[in-house]
């Protein structure tokens, strides 16, 4: 049934090595250690911006290499980007009624 | 596609497709996206509103318990990535290991997270508390978005510890095994939700100040 299943897929399951989970970790700590240290010097109005920069640098970390997403088919790219877009929607539309009251 | 679920119809096999399988978690997580997401629209209004008084909230703060459950996030999210590739080996210890660690790690969170809690209630920083109605309004908000915010957030980690207890239980009983591990791959991908919402989490309410 295995044998079938990947004569059939048009993507073989996609191993990632341990190095490689490693190396992302290791990375996602050093970002953890910038965020930290960032947030200790006055930068006023970039204090947010870089922390939320860190954030989703560490977030596209995980999503692609931890979670697979750019191992999987190109459709689960297009759904994530979808979603991420209609948040900003959200966001952005929140903002612009909060402004002009 | 179709063939493929024609072939294994034909041969009496029962239906299997783990990419249609790992799409469906996708979708519940983005679910989860736009729930969170209406709370960081809610942080982000009422912070824009109050940025001092957030910044005064935000003092009372433990970076270095923050900093730490972010780290033990991180490492689980490692352990239990790591524990696919094993699985995918063949190697059924190794990949009951690193599941077995990364539920340690999210009970670990969960301790820091009690004494963490209990020392705010110690101070009078709970909901309604005197000590924090006598506080400006925009540390009163600061705190509850604290207590809903890594709250639900604490919910999903406890709900995760159940799911990863559940697959390191079907790992055993030879459920999950290197040529059927969708469910683990599921597991891992919400657990991963629940590292990436605590990543945001983490410089908004400790890293203000």
């Amino acid at each position: 049934m295995a044998e079938q299943h990947t004569e059939h897929e048009e993507h073989p399951p996609h191993a990632v090595s341990y190095g490689q989970y490693i190396l992302i970790w290791v990375g996602s700590l050093g970002l953890t250690a910038a965020t930290v240290a960032v947030a200790g010097v006055d930068l006023g109005r970039w204090v947010i911006i870089t922390a939320l920069g860190i954030a989703s640098i560490k977030t596209l970390l995980v999503l692609n290499i931890f979670m697979h997403l750019r191992f999987e088919e190109r459709v689960f790219r297009v759904f994530a980007l979808v979603a991420a877009v209609t948040l900003a929607i959200f966001i952005v539309l929140t903002f612009f009624d909060y402004a002009f009251h | 596609m179709t063939l493929h679920i024609g072939t294994a119809a034909v041969n009496g096999h029962s239906h299997r497709d783990d990419t249609g399988s790992r799409m469906g978690m996708w979708l519940f997580l983005f679910t989860e996206l736009i729930l969170f997401g209406g709370m960081f629209i809610v942080y982000a209004v009422y912070r824009f509103g109050h940025p001092e008084e957030f910044q005064l909230a935000a003092q009372e703060m433990d970076t270095f318990v923050g900093a730490l459950n972010t780290i033990i996030l991180l490492t689980s999210s490692l352990t239990v990535a790591m524990s696919i590739t094993a699985i995918q080996q063949g190697r059924k210890a190794v990949s009951m290991l690193l599941v077995s660690m990364t539920v340690l790690l999210a009970l670990a969170f969960l301790v820091n997270k009690y004494f963490e809690w209990g020392h705010k209630f110690d101070v009078g920083l709970y909901p309604r508390a005197p000590e924090l109605l006598s506080r400006q309004p925009g540390e009163i908000l600061y705190f509850g978005l604290y207590y809903v915010m890594t709250g639900l957030h604490a919910l999903h980690v406890l709900i995760g510890v159940g799911v990863l207890a559940y697959i390191l239980f079907a790992i055993g009983r030879n459920r999950i095994t290197s040529t059927s591990y969708v469910r683990l791959e599921s597991g891992a991908l919400y657990w991963h939700l629940v590292d990436i919402i605590w990543i945001f989490l983490f410089p908004l309410f400790y890293l203000i100040h």
